[in-house]
């Protein structure tokens, strides 16, 4: 058996207590795209218990094989019987290439299985493709804590594995129409000294403010007007999956706490996207925000200083953008 | 001669650093609007051994050495100066007397709980008549049978009233003058001994200061400390020690207010440009870190010599003469150089201007240590 | 009880910057530092060890550099430190590196093994699973609890939305969340017993048990083609137009940075 004899690029769909998580889908959609430059199809494995209904959804989505395997021992994600059922299908089918969800579970199957399958994983990628003339597979993520991106490949072992970040890859529109082969697939488990006994599944509670994890912060200002305001903030917060965080000026009027203050004299933050709406920008609130990595500002003055640092700058009236913003994104959900 | 700081001094000082920026820094301000003594962080340099970093591990304590103590007051000093004059005190006078002069069942008794964290030491020489004139002690120790009796006052006594053990002086033989003088631990909750009042301070205020009010005090005989009549000697030598203490206080405040000082001139534009671009701003700054390294040198050098064993009382004068002055120099350019905003208490410049000034008078004032100094020159 | 931490020392990535000229990073004045995550895994191993007594070795595959941070997890309580240092290893992608850790683990006696979640500068989160997969024992990944009952471990495992309590025996691998503790700070005394009187352990490549096909270069199956920097921030964008647009803008633009 050569590498060439590998063929199929395959995903790992993660259903969660009977839901097929987002990414799933996503990599179903990034699978068609790599199928396609390899002229080859999409195989889905789902494991689960009493989750075979799910195949259809995953067809719906664009596999064109869901490979089921469907037991009582794989109720809760385990990494043992999980790993062992995602081997067995790769050593049946020799896939080309497998993606999982770069997810609790995806990060700790994946590289499970690619290290009883002796093969390369590649963690957290942001952008995969076919090498037009080559054929090779590549990968690419960021590393240095984001400093930096790298293309990975990996031209001696296969299959191929990666993890993707959810909300990266694109999934395609659902159309129930389409059609698909559904494989029920049948493993022995071992239940072998790397297994498990899972006591209790705790569902989870809210969480305390720590603006400081956010990964989304949207901030406001003086320029809001009143502290009620900051419920448009908080729809725009929620719809981001982020966090409201505001300017020292609100923090003195009382409309919110010093926890949310982010400047000098309040906190450094450093989110991925920071929305500023009605904040000036003065030098102190600068000092403890401009390392977001990418800063939108909405203000109605077009001197604001906030706009040398902004990465897009909005001169209008944040009052009627945020809520618009807003729903469109929650809209765009939807779809 | 090799100026670098070693493997452990290096590792030992980015401990201090961090502590001191997670635990110290955070509270600097309120403690001192507060006028608050920081017990939780006093708990933690506790837990952490920082209150026994010089003493022996046969004591209790972490075994380590002067050097390495005068890094941890400087860098706590650094964001905070109250919390850096409370280890100071504690560690140099308090425990360092009883270090120094202790029998070993003293040793056991009192240096042991000082130094391995379960108590706080403080030291008691100031009184209302006698400050830069120590030998005039008025609070008299007086022998009756099995205890001494003291009767008498202390005043502007760091630590004082939090700190559980005391080594204070007194007069035991009034007409032997400076040899009629003894040393004594004494520990809270003895009758007969209570506090004054927590003074408020231009600066520093988060460390207690209080007065020490003995009336018919009694202490068991052993608790003198040293032989009797010896105590201004005791007092003079442990002053020596504290001194490197209070001079790497000092130390660390002008360092901390330099930092700030140039990450602010770097941020603040006027004229379309930082004001560091300004050659006014530049050669203030280089005179200020210029006279901050001069500094420096003395402190560690002044460590250096009392973990050689050698004799050190001139270098500890020169070191916080030194840094002390230089403190108040470099804070009060810090503040100027903040401008308007140097003047704003979040700014954190103003309490640095206020805590440095203490340094140039406690433990024997500047005056106090020219007269060292001098008389050593022309012995 | 016997556990083994594996830690790294990292660059401070939160410090590492771009040269904006080259596009290449600059190293120059960014402090070394363990691993957060690790730094976790090894407080838990000493809290563990507070409380029903441990001892607990820490084990880094890295250059002579490194000591310094064995010297570091010695002065917060470790017993024995072990550098497992060879040209003959760099390079080595997380197959190669978890298959030599694996080989230096197996050395040692263990029962409990505690990783990191994953590293700052690699970021893959995979060596610790992958050195549980080579030594034959179970991980439990992205521990945020653990806890000693009895002759067992008990493990509180994140997901997403809810958390498993898993009941594990000896010998497991876990990965530790930095959310796990805070570690503690060490104290001034064992900082200098870690430079004046302990030793550290150093294993080059002919003390490790570890097949020449699976370290370096060539023992790792996948490789980097090529690292860039990432598209630099171009100037800041100003727009001053109606609602719809200002709206449909900012919209793109998330999309455009996979922000939404």
């Amino acid at each position: 058996m050569t590498i060439e004899d590998y063929k199929g690029v395959f995903t790992f769909a993660q259903q969660v207590h009977g839901e097929l998580s987002n990414v799933s889908l996503e990599l179903i959609g990034k699978a068609r795209d790599l199928a396609q430059d390899l002229q080859t199809d999409v195989s889905v494995i789902l494991l689960g218990h009493e989750i075979s209904h799910l195949a259809k959804e995953l067809i719906a989505y664009g596999a064109d094989h869901v490979i089921v395997i469907d037991d009582p021992v794989l109720e809760e994600y385990r990494t043992e019987p999980y790993t062992q059922g995602v081997t067995a299908v790769i050593d049946s089918y020799k896939p080309e290439i497998v993606l999982f969800g770069a997810t609790a579970i995806g990060r700790d199957l994946a590289p499970r299985v690619a290290g009883r399958v002796h093969t390369g994983l590649t963690a957290d990628c942001t952008s995969l493709d076919i090498d037009p003339e080559s054929k090779e597979f590549r990968m690419t993520r960021p590393a240095f804590g984001g400093n930096l991106m790298a293309t990975i490949i990996c031209p001696d072992h296969r299959p191929a594995m990666a993890t993707v970040r959810p909300g990266v890859m694109v999934k395609e529109l659902r159309d129930d129409s389409r059609e698909g082969e559904i494989v029920k697939f049948d493993v022995a488990f071992e239940e072998n000294q790397c297994w498990f006994e899972i006591e209790e599944v705790i569902k989870k509670v809210s969480h305390k403010i720590d603006i400081t994890q956010a990964k989304v912060l949207v901030s406001g200002g003086r320029g809001l007007g009143d502290a009620s305001c900051f419920e448009l903030l908080q729809g725009l917060a929620d719809a981001l999956g982020g966090e409201v965080s505001c300017s020292r000026a609100v923090v003195d009027a009382g409309w919110q706490p010093k926890e949310r203050q982010v400047g000098q004299t309040g906190k450094t933050v450093r989110p991925q996207l920071y929305i500023a709406c009605g904040i000036s920008g003065a030098i102190q609130h600068l000092a403890g925000m401009e390392e977001s990595d990418y800063i939108v500002a909405i203000n109605k003055d077009p001197d604001a200083p906030i706009f040398n640092v902004a990465d897009v700058g909005i001169v209008g009236d944040l009052h009627r953008i945020v809520p618009m913003l807003t729903e469109k994104i929650l809209a765009s959900r939807q779809e | 001669m090799d100026f670098s700081l070693t493997n452990e001094y290096a590792m030992a000082q980015k401990l201090f650093r961090d502590f001191a920026q997670n635990e110290v820094a955070p509270i600097a301000e309120e403690i001192d609007e507060n006028h608050r003594f920081p017990t939780e962080t006093v708990a933690l340099m506790q837990k952490y051994g920082f209150m026994g970093i010089p003493f022996s591990k046969e004591w209790g304590g972490q075994g380590c050495d002067y050097l390495t103590y005068t890094l941890a007051v400087e860098e706590i000093s650094k964001v905070c100066g109250t919390t850096g004059v409370i280890l100071s005190a504690h560690t140099s006078l308090g425990a360092g007397a009883i270090n120094a002069y202790g029998t070993p069942e003293q040793k056991e008794k009192f240096l042991r709980p000082l130094a391995d964290g379960s108590k706080i030491g403080a030291f008691g020489l100031t009184e209302p008549e006698a400050g830069t004139d120590a030998a005039g002690q008025q609070t008299k120790a007086v022998l009756e049978g099995d205890e001494w009796v003291i009767n008498g006052n202390k005043i502007f006594i760091t630590n004082g009233g939090e700190a559980d053990i005391y080594v204070i002086f007194a007069m035991t033989d009034k007409s032997a003058g400076t040899r009629g003088i003894s040393a004594f631990i004494v520990e809270k909750g003895t009758p007969g001994f209570e506090f004054g009042i927590n003074e408020k301070k231009m600066g520093i205020r988060g460390s207690a200061t209080r007065e020490l009010i003995f009336r018919d005090c009694r202490i068991p005989k052993d608790q003198l400390l040293g032989k009797e009549g010896k105590g201004f000697g005791v007092a003079m030598s442990t002053l020596d020690d504290g001194r490197i203490g209070i001079a790497a206080q000092a130390l660390g405040i002008a360092g901390g207010a330099l930092e700030k000082t140039v990450a602010y001139v770097k941020e603040r534009k006027q004229f379309g440009r930082p004001i560091s671009a300004f050659q006014n701003t530049q050669f203030k700054l280089a005179e200020m870190k210029t006279e901050l390294e001069a500094a420096r040198w003395l402190v560690y050098h002044a460590a250096s010599k009392y973990d050689n064993g050698e004799r050190h009382s001139v270098e500890a004068a020169m070191a916080k003469l030194k840094a002390s002055r230089v403190a108040s120099y470099i804070t009060n350019l810090a503040v100027q150089l903040h401008g308007g905003y140097g003047y704003i208490q979040d700014y954190g410049v103003e309490r640095m201007m206020r805590d440095a000034k203490i340094t140039e008078i406690y433990e024997g004032t500047s005056e106090v240590m020219l007269m060292v100094v001098s008389a050593a020159l022309l012995k | 009880m016997k556990i083994i931490v594996c830690i790294k020392q990292v660059p401070d990535t939160t410090e590492v910057r771009l040269d904006p000229k080259t596009g290449t990073l600059i190293r120059e004045g960014v402090p070394s530092i363990m691993n957060p995550d690790d730094k976790s895994g090894l407080e838990a191993a000493l809290r563990l060890k507070d409380e029903h007594g441990a001892h607990v070795s820490v084990i880094t595959m890295g250059p002579y550099q490194a000591e310094e941070m064995l010297r570091e997890a010695l002065a917060m309580g470790a017993d024995a430190a072990y550098l497992i240092t060879d040209r003959a290893f760099a390079a080595s992608d997380t197959w190669a590196t978890s298959s030599i850790l694996a080989a230096a683990i197996t050395k040692l006696d263990y029962d409990l093994i505690i990783t990191g979640r994953q590293a700052i500068d690699g970021d893959t989160a995979q060596v610790g699973p992958e050195t549980a997969e080579h030594l034959g024992i179970p991980n439990i990944s992205y521990a945020e609890e653990v806890r000693l009952d009895g002759d067992a471990l008990l493990v509180k495992r994140q997901f997403e939305d809810f958390s498993h309590l898993v009941r594990a025996k000896f010998p497991v691998l876990i990965t530790a969340l930095g959310e796990l503790n805070t570690p503690r700070y060490m104290t001034p005394g064992a900082i200098f017993d870690a430079w004046r009187e302990k030793e550290i352990v150093e294993w080059n490549r002919p003390d490790v048990p570890v097949d020449d096909s699976n370290i370096g270069y060539r023992g790792s199956p996948t490789r980097v083609a090529k690292s860039f920097p990432k598209t630099m921030k171009a100037p800041g964008m100003k727009i001053e137009e109606g609602v719809e647009e200002s709206v449909e803008f900012i919209f793109d633009k998330l999309k455009e940075k996979y922000l939404l």
